[in-house]
């Protein structure tokens, strides 16, 4: 059976509000709901890093001065649940998905347009209430991970409004993840084969795969959860009879490959920038397609290794140290390709290429901590210390919001028309490069020497060090200034990029910036060799 | 002049969009049911971990009878046969038998539901006393509330066949083979709850 597009119904499009109105309308335009994510996900991210802010005020000074020790459980979970589910989950996948990949597939809109916009509606309202459970009897205390029998036990309703926001947002993500499949497996134009498929297609496939797959079982636990909250039921209360690990292992089930869900994308998304601007073919195409879906197999049974503490069996603890080690097998594969990709470009130094090589560099870093942590012994002796939080910040920031970043200085030309300044693109890198190390950097030493998470107080003698990482916050917080007056200016007054200001090759350039509703004047083009550079054009499919 | 202009010009845009594209709502329905799936799966996961390492404590009672859930998994087989032979009318333009089959299957669907909340009020424990007993409510109550928006959905299906030439008819079938897929799996994840809750 086939669909006809209405044509009546793309008039009825034509008569939205138009201009800047149309990001606040229920829009089916896939580049609308892009942006809307984009600068949803960004607003969370100035809540969230205001948050951060006040984390490292608190922690310049070993007492809980600034504020008292429960407010502070209350920003650190804020912070943590703002900054994936509202932030990296919905702007990494949604915004950029979104945007490009039904240009990349040769589409003029996602599989299913409509179900695309109620998933982006869900998260401002979660997004919200999340926000706004502070204000009624105090927010969450028990951080993301939301652990029992911390989260039965501390103050009820601001748990259950985290509850209910975290379950809308994994339906909005479930939603997203169902599009995606469909869009990339059925939506592809004729004569588009799956190997021909820019990287980051391969990345959003394998990432909804995972959210598939791995969502709903949060969504489960969480009900679970709530009855334990609200119906005093036992599944995770030891008083109860329940049984705690067992939360935790739903949990991470999911939680892992949120990891993924976080970072499978930016790999995808510096795929596509890297050989642009370094003009040569992404190097190895065929391996990291393998990668990635090795990475979706194996992190979907990982999920034990931030558990081995909770007193895991033996076995368990090796199964998991090995699928874990494993892991890095293809995540290097890809690592050693975008070096090779750069190896002997023509390579443009500009703000995106440098957030992209900041990327690799801290991604690197994140990673080899990643190894570490996987070992059991050394894993028993720094979990929940400050080692974890520097390493999984240098995954989701050094890693994942370098190349939000990036993709910003990439594709701003094509959504707006207008290029972004470079200096301030360059100095926007440099104080986060700088800011964003002397903030994590020193907090391996901190957790290698004790330090804990998750407390307002510490032992003075890591005062020093401690307050060299809030001098590093402070300036990743400056650092927003810059790219802010950037965007704001080049919008308005930026110099025109004209269709495709970087000769790129993949299919979203082949079109008018900003593109017109229905992405292409005419059939969409048959991009075969979406990274042919340094080839004659004559050579070019 | 300009109206004649734009009209040129909206009738050269909608023969540019007046594309056809295959039906791909059928696969998105199942992408989601397997992520439905996984929700289940998940639970039973933790049913089964329970049954494993946390043992009954003394003096509580958790003790199910076969009679009805064996009952109950018959009538929602049987409902997933007459649901398929309403598919079979409909396809032949028969939509009155159709709709009888669509109500009988509906119907099954509510004895199903009676029947367990006879089974709810019936047993000797409540939703909180034991780890146990609220894992059988939450899984069976979770699996209830799949077979209440089915039968919802059969009704309204129901509704939509009235007509011949509405919305449901031979012709597009979407509606009933989305219901009817989704009736299949929520007597599928019945058939394995009713294995692992009462059999096992």
């Amino acid at each position: 059976m086939t669909i006809s597009i209405d044509p009546q119904k793309t008039n009825n499009e034509s008569l939205q509000p138009k201009g800047w109105l149309r990001y606040f309308s229920f829009s089916l335009d896939h580049k609308v709901i892009g942006i809307q994510y984009l600068v949803c996900g960004f607003l969370f991210y100035l809540i969230g890093g205001t948050l951060a802010s006040a984390i490292r005020i608190e922690l310049a000074s070993p007492m809980s001065d600034f504020m008292p020790r429960d407010v502070y459980n209350q920003v650190l979970t804020l912070h943590g649940t703002i900054m994936i589910f509202l932030w990296i989950v919905p702007v990494v996948n949604g915004a950029f998905g979104n945007y490009l990949i039904p240009f990349y597939v040769g589409a003029r809109d996602m599989a299913f347009p409509r179900l695309n916009a109620v998933a982006f509606w869900l998260i401002p309202p979660s997004g919200l209430m999340l926000v706004a459970s502070y204000f009624v009897e105090g927010a969450a205390q028990a951080g993301w991970t939301a652990y029992p029998p911390l989260s039965i036990t501390t103050p009820q309703s601001g748990q259950i409004i985290w509850i209910l926001s975290v379950l809308l947002l994994g339906g909005s993500s479930i939603f997203g993840g169902i599009n995606f499949i469909a869009t990339i497996i059925k939506f592809r134009r004729p004569g588009l084969k799956l190997m021909q498929l820019p990287m980051y297609c391969w990345a959003m496939l394998g990432t909804s795969l995972l959210v598939v797959l791995s969502t709903p079982v949060l969504a489960g636990t969480l009900i679970l959860l709530s009855f334990d909250i609200i119906a005093n039921t036992g599944f995770f209360n030891p008083v109860l009879g329940g049984n705690v690990v067992v939360y935790q292992h739903l949990f991470w089930f999911y939680s892992h490959p949120a990891v993924y869900i976080m970072v499978l994308p930016a790999f995808g998304l510096v795929s596509e920038i890297l050989p642009v601007h370094a003009r040569k073919p992404l190097f190895g195409y065929t391996t990291m397609v393998f990668s990635i879906m090795g990475i979706v197999v194996l992190g979907l049974v990982v999920w034990a290794h931030h558990m081995f503490t909770s007193g895991t069996p033996p076995w368990m603890r090796l199964f998991f140290t090995i699928a874990t080690a494993f892991i890095a097998v293809p995540t290097g594969i890809k690592f050693f390709n975008w070096v090779a990709t750069l190896w002997g470009g023509k390579i443009s130094i500009n703000s995106a290429m440098l957030f992209s090589c900041g990327f690799i560099i801290n991604f690197v870093f994140g990673g080899i901590t990643g190894v570490a942590l996987a070992q059991v012994p050394f894993d028993i002796h720094v979990h929940d210390t400050y080692f974890v939080v520097a390493h999984f910040h240098y995954i989701v920031y050094g890693g994942t919001v370098f190349i939000i970043f990036s993709s910003i200085y990439h594709w701003f030309p094509k959504v707006t028309g207008k290029m972004l300044n470079e200096k301030l693109g360059i100095l926007h890198f440099v104080i986060t490069f700088i800011g964003f190390n002397l903030c994590f950097a020193p907090q391996h030493w901190l957790g290698l020497n004790g330090m804990p998470r998750r407390v307002a107080e510490y032992d003075p003698q890591f005062q020093f060090v401690n307050q060299i990482s809030s001098l590093g916050a402070l300036l990743m917080a400056i650092s927003t200034i810059p790219f802010l007056i950037n965007v704001f200016l080049s919008v308005r007054n930026g110099k025109d990029a004209g269709d495709n200001p970087w000769n790129a090759l993949t299919p979203e350039w082949l079109t008018s910036s900003p593109p017109p509703v229905e992405n292409w004047e005419g059939e969409a083009p048959l991009v075969e060799e979406p990274y042919g550079y340094g080839k004659k054009i004559s050579e070019r499919k | 002049m300009t109206t004649l202009d734009s009209s040129k010009e909206i009738q050269k845009n909608n023969s540019e969009v007046n594309e056809t594209h295959e039906d791909f709502r059928m696969f998105g329905l199942i992408t989601f049911l397997i992520a439905d799936g996984m929700t289940f799966a998940g639970f039973f996961a933790a049913y089964l971990t329970y049954k494993a390492v946390n043992p009954l404590p003394d003096g509580a009672i958790y003790e199910l009878e076969l009679p009805i859930p064996t009952l109950n998994t018959i009538l929602l087989l049987v409902s997933s046969a007459t649901f398929h032979k309403a598919g079979k009318a409909l396809l032949k333009d028969k939509n009155s038998e159709s709709q009888k089959w669509l109500i009988f299957t509906a119907f099954l669907g509510i004895i199903f539901l009676i029947c367990q909340l006879f089974e709810y009020f019936h047993l000797p424990f409540g939703l909180t006393d034991n780890l146990f007993a609220s894992t059988f409510y939450a899984l069976t109550g979770f699996h209830g509330l799949h077979v209440t928006l089915g039968t919802l959905m059969i009704l309204i299906i129901t509704w939509q066949s009235r007509i011949k030439g509405g919305r449901l008819t031979s012709q597009n079938m979407f509606p009933l083979e989305a219901v009817e897929l989704y009736w299949h799996f929520v007597d599928g994840i019945w058939v394995i709850l009713f294995i692992i809750l009462y059999l096992l």
